[in-house]
Parts: structure tokens; sequence; C-alpha cells
């Protein structure tokens, strides 16, 4: 165990940590503003990356092919969306519906061009499209082609937009839909279309994140989604818990979702140096989630018992 | 239909679950027409279809058959939402009407552009705020130095107050009022209904309020009717509530609908 090892792979954790911090911020718009748990996205992050890769590798500039990723993004979100509002489905299988579906899709998308028509992986290779926006080739140099740099300011751009968005007369009614859909209603706002709207720019974000994530990695692939929502959940609240105190304003509570994606990669980082095997990780990120959505629960429970003298019958 | 109609219900009709045993009969062939400037309240037994009939004008469900016609429009087949642009409304439970993890000046910004278009303008302009802050002044409770709390914060009375002055704060052609004062305790009820006269009287306004008070529906308003297993069974204009006891109007209602008033919730005094 040597502790240079463990800071020379920090870096990267930072970088992967702000990459998958977009893509915890569609989680937060979701889960937070509009109370949906929304599934999608272990389906859009790959799906961002797959598109993003097929065009990169066709000749696409790689800011237009990244942006490209995040309207197909918005398409996703507007599946489950109709899934969810048009066709009643309860939110939640409406995700897991779309996630399935976009498995073919993606495998689809990756194989565009090939003899086979499906693909499972595309290899992005920075030596050879050297115009691609972030590398981890570049990670651990102090320079300004460090991708850091450059994550960074793509999110607190983003982080001001949607600042200004959920601002909006739009985007208040947005947070209204969330907050209280009857409320909504009689305010004339339709909670239908909020939860779609809210649905594709989640999920847009989310699969800006994955085309940036396949560019940093060098490859997309049609696995590199699963589990996106754990980690996007464990983003969110490992930020909750950290700076709920510290953070009240919106663009602070979102900057602190990215900041929940940095400290959750290198928390990642310390175990494996600690000697935890890569297979066991979404094991240990599970239970890690599970624990932090129980406590909640688990403190009004203790408020109540307290409540009644702290006697353990009652 | 004439200029002064503001609200006309025809033949409204409302089966809930139908086919099967749970089925009931929530609405029975209402009737009841509206002029503007009319202050209506509305009792009734339990189930006899009050805070039904004032959903179906909002629309949180589509009726069986019958019209539903809002300032000479038909807004039967409207969606909720839509109608709201006509509509203002506050609910017997004081968490419904407003959205808790959202500020006081959000909400009211919010109920300020019902039945616009919403844009990417700013959600809440400088100009908002100081109107804003005078009329809650003029609710008298404190609020006024409290916008940028969140509203869950605030007192049951204190969210029926604000839920009422959003419903009118874009001029509503009909308020509706379905038990807002149930759920509060007595002097505060008390409190929330003063305001609610003052508001429709200052603003003009056509209002049906559904309440479990007797006493209160007689005093307030210039009408009040009577429902009963889904149908309006009596209906006093102003002239006939002045001569009105609560006594008469229970024997009215036994008149009218063949049986003793056997209610526990209906209060009498």
């Amino acid at each position: 165990m040597n502790i240079a090892q463990l800071l020379n792979q920090l870096p990267g954790a930072v970088a992967q940590g702000l990459i998958w911090g977009i893509m915890a911020i569609g989680v937060y718009i979701t889960f937070r503003i509009l109370d949906i748990a929304d599934l999608t996205v272990d389906g859009s992050f790959a799906t961002g990356g797959a598109v993003a890769a097929i065009l990169i590798t066709g000749g696409v500039n790689p800011w237009l092919a990244t942006l490209i990723a995040f309207v197909v993004g918005l398409a996703a979100g507007m599946v489950t969306g109709v899934f969810h509002t048009s066709m009643g489905i309860p939110a939640i299988l409406a995700g897991i519906l779309t996630q399935l579906a976009l498995y073919s899709v993606n495998l689809r998308i990756q194989g565009i061009g090939t003899d086979l028509g499906s693909r499972a992986n595309v290899p992005l290779s920075i030596n050879k499209y050297k115009n691609m926006l972030v590398s981890l080739r570049n990670v651990g140099r102090f320079a300004l082609d460090n991708p850091i740099w450059l994550m960074l300011l793509i999110t607190l751009v983003l982080i001001g937009l949607m600042y200004w968005f959920f601002g909006t007369e739009y985007g208040c009614g947005l947070r209204a839909v969330g907050a209280n859909p009857q409320m909504a209603r009689a305010q004339g706002i339709s909670t239908g279309m909020g939860k779609i709207v809210g649905l594709m720019i989640s999920n847009g974000l989310v699969a800006f994140s994955g085309a940036l994530m396949a560019q940093y990695q060098g490859f997309s692939d049609v696995q590199m989604g699963r589990g996106a929502i754990v980690i996007g959940l464990a983003a969110v609240i490992i930020g909750e818990v950290v700076f709920g105190k510290l953070f009240r304003n919106f663009a602070l509570k979102l900057l602190a979702v990215s900041l929940g994606a940095i400290i959750y990669y290198m928390v990642i980082q310390v175990v494996l140096w600690l000697g935890l095997n890569t297979d066991d990780l979404k094991l240990l990120t599970a239970l890690v989630v599970a624990l932090f959505l129980a406590m909640p629960h688990w403190k009004s429970r203790f408020t109540a018992w307290k409540l009644k003298g702290g006697k353990l019958r009652g | 239909m004439a200029e002064s109609e503001m609200l006309v219900l025809q033949g409204l009709h409302k089966t809930f679950n139908p086919g099967t045993v749970m089925r009931k009969m929530a609405l029975a062939g209402v009737d009841l027409t509206l002029s503007k400037g009319d202050f209506v309240t509305v009792i009734g037994g339990n189930g006899a279809g009050k805070s039904t009939m004032l959903n179906a004008i909002a629309g949180t469900f589509q009726v069986d058959s019958g019209t539903i016609s809002l300032g000479g429009r038909n807004v039967t087949h409207l969606p909720e939402h839509k109608r709201a642009a006509f509509l203002g409304r506050v609910f017997q439970d004081p968490m419904t009407g407003t959205a808790a993890s959202m500020n006081i000046e959000e909400n009211l910004a919010l109920a300020s552009r019902r039945g616009q278009p919403r844009g990417l303008r700013w959600g809440i302009t400088a100009r908002e705020r100081a109107e804003y802050r005078e009329k809650l002044a003029s609710l008298d409770l404190g609020l006024e130095s409290r916008m940028g709390s969140k509203v869950g914060l605030l007192s049951g009375g204190q969210r029926q107050a604000l839920t009422l002055l959003m419903a009118t704060l874009k001029k509503p052609e009909l308020l509706l009022l379905d038990e807002h004062t149930a759920a509060l305790d007595p002097k505060t009820a008390e409190k929330v209904l003063r305001l609610t006269s003052q508001l429709i009287r200052d603003n003009g306004l056509t209002a049906l309020m559904v309440t479990h008070n007797m006493k209160d529906a007689l005093a307030l308003g210039n009408r009040t009717i009577m429902m009963h297993e889904g149908k309006v069974i009596l209906d006093l204009d102003a002239e006939a509530k002045k001569h009105m006891t609560v006594e008469d109007l229970l024997a009215q209602f036994e008149k009218a609908s063949g049986r003793e008033l056997a209610n526990d919730r209906m209060l009498l005094v």
C-alpha cells in the first residue's frame, strides 16, 4: 500500500466525479425536484456514449457530437414521460421499460456502419481522434489540457443554466409539479407535460454526461450505464449530507451534487487502494446508498422514540 | 345564455366505481345557476355531493353526463389545468393549496400567473414582490416580513389565508371554497372566514362555499343551497335567508328530503 499510488489516482477520481456529477445533476432533477425515481438513466447514459462515439468515429466534431447526444437523451426522457403520463404506467416501471429498450437501441447505434449492424463496444482512441473534449491520458498532468479544467467549466456553466431555468416562470411551474401536483393543476400547470419536460431535461444531461464519459475513457460500451442511477443517488445524498447545512441556494445545491460525485469517486479510489476487489464495488455502493436513503426514516423513528420517553416499549 | 350567468350546471351526473359493490352515485342530476357576484353557501350531510360538485366544476374528474358552463364557455370536457384559468380554489386540507417546499413569494408568483402561458422570463419580478408585500400585510398575519420562508413552516391558518390570497390574486370568475375552515381551530377559522368575506366583497367575486357550519352558511353570502343524495334540494335567496334560523333550516331539510338530518359532523349552532 503505497500512498503515492493513491495520490496518483486522485486526479482521475476528480475528473470522473465531475463527469458523473453532471449525470447526478440530472438525477437530482427527477429525484428531488419532480419526486420521481427515474431508472431510464442507466440506459440513457450509455445512449449518450454510443451516440457520441459513433459520431466522433464518423468524423463529427466532438462538441457537436456531445450536443447531439444531449438531444438524443431528451428523446429518451420523453419516451419515459409518455409511458408514465399518457399510458399511465407507474414512473419507476416506465423508466425500467425505457432502460431495457435502450439496451437494444444502444447496440444498434453502436452498430451503425458495421456488417452486423450491432456492436457492444466502440473504441475511441485519443491518438486517432485528437480533438476529443476530455481524455484520461492527460488527467495526471498539471497542464491546460488536463480534462479537469474543462469539466469544471462545463459543470459551472450547466449549473448556471439550471439555476436560470428553474428560476423562470416555466421552471417555477416545474418545481410546483414536483412539490404539490394538485396545487400545480389548480394554478393552471399541466402536471403531465411538466413531468415529461423534467424527464427530458434530466435524461438530456445524463446522455451529455455519458458522451463525455465515452471520450474520457476512450471507448463507449453498452454496459457503461449499469448502476448509473445508484451512483447518481449516491452523489445526490453525499452532497446533501456533507453540504446540506451550508448550501441553501439552488445553484449551491446543484454544486453539492457535483461535489458529492467527486467525493464518491475519491472514496472508491481509497477503498480500492485499501484492497477491495473491483468486482465487489457495486455491492458496496448499493449498501452505502441504501444506508443513506434509510437515514431520514431512522431519524424520524428515533425522534418518535425519544418523544415517547426513550423507553423501548410504549 | 344571459350575460350575468357566471356558472351554469345542467343535469350533472357522476357515479364512482360503476359496476362494482363500491358503486356510489355522487351526483344525481345537479342543476344550478350562479349569477355574477353571487356568493352561495352550500350545506348538506356527509356524502351529499357538495365536494364532488366543486371537484366536478374544477375538473378533477370528468362527469358522466350533463354540462358545465363558466362565464358562457362550455368547459365540461376541459382538463383541470385549463379550467384553472377561470377558477380560484381553496381546499379543506391546508396542505393542498400551497407548495410546502417553495417559499411564500414563489407560491404567490405561481398563483399570479394562473391561466397564463409560462415562459422563460424570470419567475418573479421586483415590482411583484412589492405588490405581494402589500397584500400580505393586509392579511395582518406578519407574513410580509417572511416572504422568503418556505410555506411548509407556516401554520394551517396562515397557509389557508395564503391560499385564499393566491386564489384571488388573479381575479377568478368563480371562487371555489371546499370546507376551507374545517381543519382549523375555531378562532383561526373565524379569522379566515372574515378574510374570505372581505376578499369576495372587495373583488366583487362570484363564489361557491361548502361549509358544515349551518350558522356560517346562513350568515354569509346572498344565497344558500342544500344538497342531499347528489341533488340540490333547497335553494334560499337573500330574502329567505334573512328570516331563516338554523332550526328552520333543519325543518326545511326534513320536509325536502323526507328524513331527519342525522349527521354528527353538521354543526347546528
